[in-house]
């Protein structure tokens, strides 16, 4: 009875919608098929292989910083972990747009250094800041999930503690840490749209930046929908990736 | 061979002397002296929260000490020179919860510390490990994961791991207490052949059988004390103290 009347709001909602929008202006706003013709095949060549190779960059820069920072932050040395949660509660704070602009413009101009790479390169510096920030916490729940009995365990057969750290603590710690570590990635993916503040050359446009630029050159919204389509095209395989995998974690305990 | 820490040859396998260990306020224990001869098999029985794994966790320093002496064959552990590792990876331990390494083989488990430690080749390694498996009758276990070994079988690889550093003495905590009754047999032969070949053997547990028939020596520890030892079977069937008389009382 309950569920009934929820369906039937449900389907009340939808008609409303259907019925206020003006589906005339919709399509002529963003279905434009010989605007979505143009977009090819540059929209993917370029833009989606960008948007995934920036992603990719940033994850891997940024597991490479975070580990640095966990290991700082379980460190014995005090002025170790004070860096380390001086860092991550700077870059966690701050909006990461901000932090690729001034990577992009602010630094290179006060300090008078060069970034690699150009425009983008800075901007990926940036969002690898960032991404080392946000994975630091994560990876250091994960070293902290493993028992302490492996520890011990090889400890006792002579391995120094970075062996152990290396060879027993961390393998088993990103084992633990890969759904959120996916979770990271999608959140990635989305991020590098906020490299266009950073500014680039038509070969370093990424989906956002691409799509922004078609859409006022042509005037018209249909790049903005196709870029929403790619977006979805890659994270929503990835998050039902994380829950397949976190059900599989969950069944494993 | 390094010179440094090259043992006496005829110094004991573990001296411990006057032994404090205190967790804050809490001190767990109170004064401990014990002696374990190379080739000897000492047992240590005692209540729980008695300070047994304590006093086995200090031997290989895993805790560190609040004040004391150890030595193991000759060497002072405690030395803040000398180098740890090298010592640890002399001293066997087998722990209640086996803590094998899960994301690698058993085959793996064996021979990780054999490499990274010992600096012995891939070859070698696996030979030593497979050696030692089948010791402990799991050589058709080697390629199998963690997960999918009993708890018996997990605790016979724990002490062959062990057995592949060729370690001069084993320290056992509960080597038994977590496993399924019908399992903790398979394990306590392997660890009476351990003994008849002449391992050292510092063993905490409460199967008092296997410190009756296997034991040369037998410790009751109570309240982070040693509160009588001597020969086991002296001390199982006539214990002098009355702390001793009423703990025996309970579990046997
Ligand atoms: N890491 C620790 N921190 C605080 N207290 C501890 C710690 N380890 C052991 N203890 C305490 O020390 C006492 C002796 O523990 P333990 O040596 O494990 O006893 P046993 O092995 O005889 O049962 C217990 O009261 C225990 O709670
Ligand atoms: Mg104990």
């Amino acid at each position: 009875m309950r569920r009934g009347v929820l369906y039937a709001l449900f389907v009340a909602l939808i008609a409303l919608v259907a019925y206020a929008a003006d589906w005339g202006r919709l399509r002529e706003q963003f279905l434009q098929i010989d605007i979505a013709r143009e977009q090819f095949p540059e929209i993917i060549t370029i833009a989606a292989k960008n948007t995934l190779l920036f992603t990719l960059i940033a994850f891997v820069g940024g597991l490479v910083l975070g580990i640095v920072l966990a290991l700082m932050k379980l460190s014995t040395i005090t002025p170790y972990r004070w860096l380390a949660i001086g860092y991550i509660e700077l870059f966690r704070g701050l909006p990461a747009l901000l932090t690729i602009f001034a990577m992009a413009y602010v630094i290179p101009i006060a300090l008078e250094v060069r970034m690699p790479f150009g425009q983008v390169g800075a901007g990926l510096v940036g969002l690898i800041l960032v991404a080392g920030a946000y994975m630091a916490e994560t990876i250091r729940a994960g070293i902290l999930g493993v028992p302490k009995g492996q520890t011990e365990a090889a400890r006792s057969l002579g391995m120094s503690s970075g062996r152990t750290m290396i060879s027993i603590t961390l393998p088993q710690a990103f084992r633990i840490i890969i759904p959120p570590l996916t979770n990271e990635f999608v959140l990635l993916i989305k991020d590098t749209s906020l490299l266009f503040i950073a500014g680039s050359t038509i070969q370093t446009k990424e989906l956002t930046t691409f799509t922004r630029d078609a859409q006022s050159v042509n005037a018209n919204g249909t790049p903005l929908l196709m870029a929403a389509m790619l977006y979805l095209f890659i994270t929503i395989p990835l998050t039902r990736l994380v829950a397949v995998l976190e059900r599989r974690m969950a069944k494993a305990r | 061979m390094t010179g440094v820490q090259e043992a006496p040859t005829d110094a004991p396998a573990i001296e411990v002397a006057g032994l404090y260990k205190r967790f804050g306020e809490l001190e767990v224990l109170k004064g401990i002296d014990l002696t374990v001869k190379a080739g000897q098999v000492v047992c240590v029985i005692g209540p729980s929260g008695s300070g047994k794994s304590t006093l086995l966790r200090c031997v290989n320093r895993l805790e560190e000490p609040s004040s004391g002496q150890i030595r193991v064959e000759g060497i002072d552990i405690l030395d803040p020179e000398i180098d740890l590792d090298k010592v640890r990876a002399r001293i066997g331990m087998v722990f209640q919860q086996f803590n094998l390494f899960p994301h690698l083989t058993v085959l793996s488990n064996l021979t990780i510390a054999q490499r990274r430690v010992l600096g012995r080749g891939k070859t070698e390694a696996s030979e030593v490990a497979r050696h030692n498996l089948e010791r402990v009758g799991l050589l058709d276990k080697a390629d199998a994961y963690p997960a999918h070994l009993s708890g018996g079988q997990a605790q016979r690889a724990a002490i062959a791991r062990s057995l592949s550093m060729n370690p001069d003495m084993m320290l056992f905590d509960e080597p038994t207490s977590a496993l399924d009754p019908e399992l903790v047999g398979d394990v306590l032969d392997v660890m009476r052949h351990l003994a008849e070949s002449g391992m050292t053997m510092m063993v905490v547990t409460h199967e008092m059988g296997f410190a009756r028939e296997v034991g040369d020596e037998l410790v009751f520890m109570d309240d982070g004390m040693i509160v009588e030892a001597g020969n086991p079977r002296d001390v199982l069937s006539a214990p002098r103290h009355a702390r001793t008389q009423s703990f025996l009382s309970k579990v046997l």
